[in-house]
C-alpha cells in the first residue's frame, strides 16, 4: 500500500508516497533537478548522471531519477559537490561530440544546449573529441547525426517500451557505444515503422525530422495542436508550421489522451499531400466534355439549377447524397441538413461500411 | 467503442478479431504490445493473415477467411461447457441465454475444426484464457464487419463479451475499431440514411417534429438509401443526381464497373474534396475544398472522444472548407444558412443532440471529451453500459454459422481477402502524395503463399494475374507465409491494381457492408 510521509529536499518538508522517486516527489514541488536520459513512459535508468543529488547519510552521489524515498530522507539538489558533479558530465557530453548549434536542427529546442547554459559552462576543460560518424540521410523522413548523440538511450527506450517496435538498442564497436537497428543498418534497410517516437524522444540534434532541416528555427516555428486525418485513433498532433507550410509533425503530449504523444507514420510523415500541387484550387465544370474552372458564383448557380430542375422533374428522392468520414463533424451535420432540410430527401449515407 | 483506448492497457486478457491493429490503428497497437509486455497481458489474436501482432500473442487461431462466426461460437460453447462463463451476470444483466446456450451446442471445437480449419485444442486454448481473464477486452475491426455475415459476427463479439460480465467494466468491453478519422462522427451526426444526429430516427414522429422546428421545414420520414442502393438506384435511372462530398467510390465501392456505370448514367454528379480523384474523373462540378489542416471544427474518435481539429496554414486557392461551401449552396438554393463559424455548427448539434449536448468547443480546448454527455457539466462517458444496457438488459442473439456467399470452386480456386497496409490510407488520395509513405511502400503487393506460388509458378517481384468473376487485376507477387495457403491478400490502396475490381459486391442484409473479405479468385503468372 502507498505510505504517505514527507522528506526534506533544500530545506524544504515535502510530501512523498512510497514507491515514488526523489525525481518525481523535487518536480511535484517545483524543485528544479535537470535531467537528460529520464523520459515520461520509459524506464529510469539512471544513465546519465546529470540528475545526481546528495542523500544525507550516502557516501557518493545519487541519482535522483531512480533513488525511491523513504521517510525522513534528507535530500540536498545545489551543493557545490553536486553542481560540480553536473557540470563535470555536461562539459564529458559536450567535448564527446560534435555539438555545432550554427547549424544544428535543434538548436533551440536542445536539452543540453539548455543545460549547458543553465550551468554555465563557458567551455568544455577537454579536448571536443567527436566519434567522426557519417551522417545518415539516407531516407526523406528521418536524419541521422550520430556525432550529436549523448547516449541517452531515450530513443532506444523510446521505439522499445512505448511503440514497442523493438527496432532501436546499444551495440558497442570497439570502445565507442552506438544507438541504432541492429547490425548497424539505417533505418531504411532496417525493419524500421517510421513512427518518429525516437526522433521526439531525442534530447539533441541527434535525430531529427529531414523535412524540417534549414527549413526555420524553433522559435520561428508555431505549433498548432489539431486532430490526426488518417485513423480514427484520433492522435493529438502538432503540425510545426513555418511561413505558411507544415514543416514536421510532432506528439502533442500535453492532455495524454488518446495518444500520449505517439504517432505513427502516416500522421507523422502522411502530411506532405497537404500542399501539394495537385490540390484542386478553383470549381471546376464540364463543358463539352472536359472539366473547366470556373467561379464560385458560377458553380454554384450550374448546381443550384439543377438541382432545382431534377427536383422538381422527378422528386427529392431521385437526389441522393454521400458524405463523408473524412470530414468534420459540423461538416456531415451540414451535409445532412442540406439533403433532408433543403433537397428533402434521407438518401444520405457515407462509405463507414467501406 | 464501448471502452476507452487507454484501458486496452488494464485489460487482462485482448481478444484481437479481424484486426490487423498494428497497420491500421499503428497507436492502438503499441497500447495492446505494452499491455502484454509491461503487464503480462494474454492477447489472443484470430486472423488468417500472419499480421504484426502475432508476435506478441499468446496463443493465434488461424481461421479460414469469412468462418469468424463459427470461432466465436467455438470459444463460447468452450467457455459454457467448462463453466467459464458469468452466471451472476448472465442473470442479472441479460435475456435470451437459454436460446443461445441452445444454439452454440453444436459448436463443438471438433466441430469448428470442420468449418474453420483452428485446431480444437487452440481453440479451447484460447477459450480459457479469455473466459478465466478477470477483464478480457474484445478488439475487433473490418474484418469482422466486411463480411456478407458481418451483423452477425458482430452479435457474435458481443454474445462472448457479455456472456463472460465484460460489458460495462473498465479494461473490458467490445471495441471497434474504427479505420477513417471519423467514420464514428459521420454516423453521430446523421450521415445515415434512417437517422439524424445522434441516431434519432427519420421514421419516429417525436424526432422528427423536433428537427422540423429546429429547421423551420417539413422533412420526410421515410428512411433513405444506402449507398449500395444508391449506385444500383442511379443505374435503374431512379437516382438522377449524386451530391458527393469527400468520399472516392470509384476505387473504394466493391465492383468497380458496376459504380462505373451507375456514374455514368447520372444527370448531375458533383464531387466536392481536396483532389481531383477517380469519382470527380465523372463529375459535371468538381467543388475544391479545404483540408483538415486549413480549416477548424472536430472530428469523433473510436473511443467516442469529440476532439478539435485547428486552422494550421491557407487552403490553396479558392478552396473553402465544406461547411462553408454547403452553407453557401444551401443559401443559394433558397435556404438561408448564415454560419460565420463551424463552432456555430457545434451550437446547433449542441441542441439537437442529446449526447452532444455537453461538448461544446469551450470544453474541449485541451482534452477532448466522450459522448455521451448530455450537459455541461457531465465529464463525458470513459465506458458504456455501467450498471445497464441502453435497452436495460443486453439481449443475446443466438447466431449460426453461414458461409460467405462466393467460395472457391475448381476455376476460381482462391479466396481474396482486402484490407490495408501501414503506410497507405483507403483510397491513398493522400498517402500517395506523401513522399515518405510513397518511399516506403511505393507500388502494390498482392500476398500469396509460397506453397501455392510454387504451384502456380510465380515468383518474388513477379506480375501476376488475379481474375474473379468481376474483372481481372495485374499486380506484383510478394511471396510470404504471412498468406495463409490457399488466400491471397491485396491491398485496396492503388488504381492501377484496384482490388475492388474483383470483390464481391454481396451485401451483409442489416448493415448493408459489402463482403471486401472473401471472394474467389484464380491466379497466373503474367
Ligand atoms: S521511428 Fe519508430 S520504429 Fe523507427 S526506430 Fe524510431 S521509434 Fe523505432
Ligand atoms: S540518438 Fe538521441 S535519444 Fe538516442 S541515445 Fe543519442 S542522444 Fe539519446
Ligand atoms: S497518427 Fe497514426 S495512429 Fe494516430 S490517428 Fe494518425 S493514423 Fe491513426
Amino acid at each position: 500500500m502507498s505510505e504517505q510521509f514527507t522528506i526534506n529536499i533544500d530545506g524544504k518538508e515535502v510530501r512523498a508516497m512510497t514507491g515514488q522517486t526523489i525525481l518525481e516527489v523535487a518536480r511535484e514541488n517545483g524543485i528544479f533537478i535537470p535531467t537528460l536520459c529520464h523520459y515520461k513512459g520509459t524506464s529510469n535508468v539512471g544513465a546519465c548522471r546529470v540528475c545526481a543529488i546528495e542523500v544525507e547519510n550516502a557516501r557518493s552521489l545519487v541519482a535522483a531519477c531512480t533513488m525511491p524515498v523513504n521517510p525522513g530522507m534528507i535530500v540536498r539538489t545545489d551543493t557545490e559537490r553536486v553542481k560540480n558533479a553536473r557540470r563535470l558530465v555536461v562539459e564529458l557530453l559536450w567535448s564527446s561530440g560534435d555539438h555545432n548549434c550554427l547549424t544544428c536542427e535543434s538548436n533551440g529546442n536542445c536539452e543540453l544546449q539548455d543545460l549547458v547554459y543553465e550551468l554555465g559552462i563557458e567551455k568544455p576543460r577537454f579536448t571536443i573529441d567527436p566519434p567522426g560518424y557519417d551522417l545518415e540521410l539516407t531516407n526523406s523522413m528521418i536524419a541521422r547525426d550520430l556525432n550529436k548523440c549523448i547516449l541517452c538511450g531515450r530513443c532506444v527506450r523510446a521505439c522499445n517500451e512505448i511503440q514497442v517496435n523493438d527496432v532501436l538498442d546499444f551495440s558497442y564497436r570497439s570502445s565507442h557505444a552506438k544507438v541504432g537497428p541492429a547490425f548497424g543498418a539505417d533505418y531504411i534497410s532496417s525493419n524500421c515503422v517510421f513512427c518518429g517516437e525516437c526522433v521526439d524522444a531525442c534530447p539533441t540534434g541527434a535525430i531529427t525530422f529531414k523535412s524540417a532541416r534549414f527549413m526555420g528555427r524553433p522559435w520561428e516555428t508555431a505549433k498548432v495542436k489539431t486532430t490526426c486525418t488518417y485513423c480514427g485513433v484520433g492522435c493529438q498532433l502538432d503540425l510545426n508550421i513555418h511561413n505558411g507550410k507544415i514543416i514536421k509533425v510532432t506528439g502533442n503530449r500535453e492532455h495524454g489522451l488518446p495518444n500520449e504523444g505517439s504517432l505513427c507514420v502516416k500522421g507523422r510523415f502522411g502530411m506532405s499531400f497537404v500542399d501539394h500541387p495537385d490540390r484542386l484550387k478553383t470549381p471546376l465544370i464540364r463543358k463539352e466534355g472536359e472539366l473547366q474552372e470556373a467561379t464560385w458564383e458560377e458553380a454554384y448557380d450550374y448546381i443550384a439549377d439543377k438541382l432545382k430542375m431534377i427536383k422538381s422533374e422527378f422528386g427529392s428522392d431521385s437526389i441522393a447524397g454521400l458524405s463523408s468520414a473524412r470530414c468534420s463533424n459540423e461538416e456531415n451535420y451540414l451535409f445532412q441538413k442540406f439533403m433532408r432540410a433543403v433537397i428533402g430527401t434521407n438518401n444520405v449515407d457515407h462509405c463507414a461500411r467501406l | 467503442m464501448t471502452n476507452s483506448i487507454e484501458e486496452i492497457e488494464q485489460a487482462d486478457a485482448i481478444l484481437a478479431i479481424g484486426t490487423n491493429t498494428t497497420e491500421n490503428h499503428p497507436v492502438i497497437s503499441s497500447r495492446v504490445k505494452r499491455a502484454v509486455r509491461n503487464r503480462g497481458a494474454k492477447l489472443i489474436v484470430v486472423d488468417p493473415r500472419e499480421i504484426p501482432l502475432v508476435r506478441h500473442a499468446a496463443i493465434w487461431l488461424r481461421p479460414q477467411a469469412g468462418t469468424n462466426v463459427a470461432v466465436l461460437n467455438g470459444l463460447m460453447n468452450v467457455i459454457i461447457s467448462e463453466g467459464l462463463e458469468d452466471a451472476a451476470y448472465i442473470e442479472t444483466r441479460t435475456d435470451g441465454y437459454d436460446e443461445l446456450k441452445k444454439t452454440l451446442a453444436k459448436y463443438t471445437p471438433e466441430y469448428v475444426e470442420q468449418i474453420s480449419g483452428v485446431p480444437a485444442e487452440a481453440l479451447r486454448t484460447a477459450a480459457r484464457i479469455y473466459g478465466t481473464a478477470e477483464k478480457g477486452s474484445i478488439l475487433y475491426a473490418m474484418g469482422i464487419t466486411q463480411h456478407s455475415h458481418g451483423t452477425e459476427a458482430v452479435k457474435c463479439c458481443a454474445n462472448l463479451a457479455m456472456i463472460c460480465g465484460n460489458v460495462g467494466i473498465e479494461g473490458g468491453g467490445v471495441n471497434p475499431l474504427r479505420g477513417q478519422n471519423n467514420v464514428q462522427g459521420a454516423c453521430d451526426m446523421g450521415a445515415l440514411p434512417n437517422v439524424f444526429t445522434g441516431y434519432q430516427q427519420v421514421a419516429d414522429e417525436k424526432a422528427r417534429s423536433k428537427f422540423e422546428e429546429a429547421w423551420g421545414v417539413p422533412l420526410s420520414g421515410q428512411p433513405g438509401l444506402t449507398i449500395m442502393e444508391i449506385m444500383n438506384g442511379a443505374l435503374e435511372g431512379k437516382i438522377k443526381a449524386l451530391y458527393i462530398m469527400g468520399e472516392n467510390p470509384m476505387l473504394s465501392d466493391p465492383d468497380l464497373h458496376h459504380v462505373q456505370e451507375a456514374m455514368k448514367s447520372l444527370d448531375l454528379l458533383i464531387s466536392q474534396d481536396i483532389f481531383l480523384n477517380e469519382t470527380g474523373e465523372y463529375a459535371h462540378v468538381v467543388l475544391p475544398s479545404a483540408c483538415f489542416a486549413e480549416k477548424d471544427g472536430t472530428f469523433t474518435n473510436t473511443e467516442r472522444r469529440v476532439q478539435r481539429i485547428r486552422k494550421a496554414v491557407e487552403a490553396p486557392g479558392t478552396a473553402r472548407p465544406d461547411w462553408a461551401i454547403l452553407a453557401g449552396l444551401a443559401t443559394r438554393m433558397g435556404y438561408p444558412m448564415q454560419y460565420q463559424s463551424a463552432h456555430e455548427i457545434m451550437k446547433e448539434i449542441n441542441s439537437v443532440t442529446p449526447s452532444y449536448k455537453g461538448i461544446t468547443y469551450e470544453r474541449i480546448e485541451g482534452v477532448g471529451l466522450q459522448w455521451p454527455c448530455p450537459n455541461i457539466d457531465h465529464p463525458g462517458t470513459k465506458y458504456l453500459h455501467k450498471d445497464q444496457f441502453t435497452r436495460g438488459k443486453g439481449i443475446l442473439t443466438p447466431v449460426e454459422y453461414r458461409p460467405s456467399e462466393e467460395l472457391p470452386n475448381d476455376e476460381y480456386p482462391y479466396i481474396l481477402t482486402t484490407g490495408r497496409v501501414l503506410y497507405h490510407f483507403h483510397t491513398a488520395t493522400m498517402s500517395r502524395r506523401s513522399t515518405g509513405l510513397v518511399e516506403r511502400y511505393p507500388e502494390s503487393l498482392a500476398e500469396i503463399n509460397p506453397r501455392d506460388a510454387a504451384r502456380a509458378g510465380i515468383e518474388e517481384g513477379k506480375i501476376i494475374r488475379i481474375s474473379s468473376r468481376r474483372g481481372t487485376v495485374s499486380v506484383k507477387a510478394h511471396v510470404t507465409d504471412r498468406a495463409p495457403e490457399g488466400t491471397i491478400f491485396m491491398n485496396f490502396h492503388f488504381k492501377e491494381a484496384a482490388a475492388n475490381l474483383l470483390t464481391n459486391p454481396a451485401l451483409d442484409p442489416t448493415g448493408k457492408i459489402p463482403e471486401y473479405k472473401v471472394c474467389a479468385v484464380k491466379v497466373e503468372a503474367a
